[in-house]
């Protein structure tokens, strides 16, 4: 469906792989630099603003941003589907859409698992009032088993 | 088939008007190339699910293994100096015969057979390059870190401290050479004579400070979930060497010059292809980048 000529279309894909691969060092090169591997002193991960890891944040967001350049890039000129009919390309894209509502939703019950994990992991160490003790003798499983005898 | 093929491309051409009246493949594309869109559609949804799964398991932990500290060997480099280089360097082989696909697909345009089955088999060499670099990430992984799909010998500390035991398990004859580390450092466990040397440490900070512990197993999931992602891809990419194998076999005996439809099966096949490519860079995106 392309309406470039042969050596338009080479010079299309020559350029794709570069513009891929630049992008691919740039996101590499965030996240070392990002952990302080490159720079030494400068960790910009563990930036904070108040309580918020604005450095972090940063990263995360460009490195996704990025990705999902890259994924574009891939899909549109190595797929041809730049080249192809609107409706073709709504009926193959638009379904992913629905991942968005699937990536919030899962990651905030993700977040719920955690917060449930801590709590448990909190009232595991709180000390237990004697008072509110059970009283009597706790009995250990092998001294039941023998007064099953 | 040939016969069945060069109709239906007649018939396509003909297709003028906006609507799409039936009786003939829609989208002014073929059978074959939209059921592959649809298939990779549907590929991206399994793929899809296996991350957000990850996703989901990564936020249900308050830690995390760090991939610039798992993912930090290269191959005859010795010690883990090496953070993300090695799975660039993976990145930019597949990149790099993506591209030689789509140099494959332009020739095919040409009909210029000679020129397909090239790069065709360029990016053949491309593809089990990649692979061999996975079963040399996936060797280091397995025989020389011992994680397994239920056991994840990568750790995070929540507090800083200072070990007990040197990386052998012995205990450090005086407290001066004792090694310090910080919450948020990684450790892996050590497996030596089929035991697990589990360092003991003193916490220097925290509620429990001066709690004497040892080191615990990072996040039980995190094996299993590597091992069946980058498994999964892996195998999608085994699968695409297969058939790009048998497809340029095919070239290079001219059936598909007969149909004379520009090489349709090498477009399919490139789309494919790129799918693969374009997976591994959510994979590199989840696993190693954040």
């Amino acid at each position: 469906m392309s309406a470039h000529t042969y050596e338009e279309s080479k010079g299309i894909a020559r350029r794709t792989i570069i513009i891929l691969g630049i992008v691919t060092i740039v996101e590499v090169l965030i996240a070392l630099v990002g952990k302080g591997y490159l720079i030494p002193g400068v960790v910009p991960y563990d930036w904070l603003i108040g309580s918020f890891p604005i450095g972090r944040a940063i990263m995360y967001i460009a490195m996704i941003a990025l990705s999902l350049y890259k994924a574009v890039l891939v899909i549109f000129e190595f797929m041809h589907m730049k080249y192809e009919v609107k409706g073709l390309m709504r009926s193959v894209l638009l379904p992913t859409a629905l991942l968005i509502w699937a990536i919030i939703a899962f990651f905030m019950e993700g977040d719920y698992w955690k917060e449930s994990r801590e709590m448990i992991q909190d009232k595991n160490m709180e000390q237990v009032d004697s008072k509110f003790a059970p009283v009597g003798e706790v009995m250990k499983p092998e001294e039941t088993h023998h007064s099953d005898h | 088939m040939s016969a069945e093929t060069m109709e239906g491309h007649a018939v396509m051409e003909e297709q003028s008007g906006k609507l799409w009246s039936g009786g003939k493949s829609p989208f002014k594309s073929s059978y074959g190339k939209l059921m592959m869109w649809y298939f990779l559609l549907s590929d991206a949804f399994t793929f899809a699910g296996f991350l957000i799964a990850y996703g989901t398991l990564r936020f249900s932990n308050a830690t995390w293994p760090v991939p610039d500290f798992v993912f930090s060997s290269f191959p005859f480099l010795k010690g883990t100096h090496y953070p993300l280089l090695f799975v660039s360097l993976m990145t930019f082989i597949l990149l790099a015969s993506s591209f030689t696909m789509i140099r494959a697909v332009q020739e095919g345009k040409e009909e210029n057979k000679s020129g397909i089955v090239k790069w065709m088999i360029y990016t053949i060499i491309g593809g089990l390059m990649f692979l061999g670099c996975q079963a040399w990430e996936w060797n280091t992984l397995i025989s020389t870190e011992h994680m397994t799909i239920s056991t994840n010998p990568f750790g995070t500390h929540l507090e800083s401290g200072v070990y007990l035991d040197d990386e052998h398990g012995h205990a450090y004859a005086a407290a001066a050479e004792r090694e310090t580390f910080d919450a948020g450092d990684s450790y892996l466990i050590h497996r030596a004579d089929e035991q697990w040397l589990k360092r003991r440490f003193e916490l220097t900070s925290g509620p429990n400070t001066g709690q004497v512990s040892q080191q615990e197993f990072g996040p039980k999931a995190f094996g299993a979930l590597f091992f069946c992602i980058t498994g999964f891809h892996g195998f999608h990419v085994f699968s695409g060497v297969v058939f790009l194998i048998l497809i340029a076999v095919n070239v290079a005996n001219g059936l598909y010059a007969k149909r004379r439809n520009g090489y349709e099966m090498v477009e399919k096949i490139g789309l494919y292809w790129h799918f693969v490519d374009l997976v591994w860079v959510f994979v590199f995106l989840v696993f190693y980048l954040l």
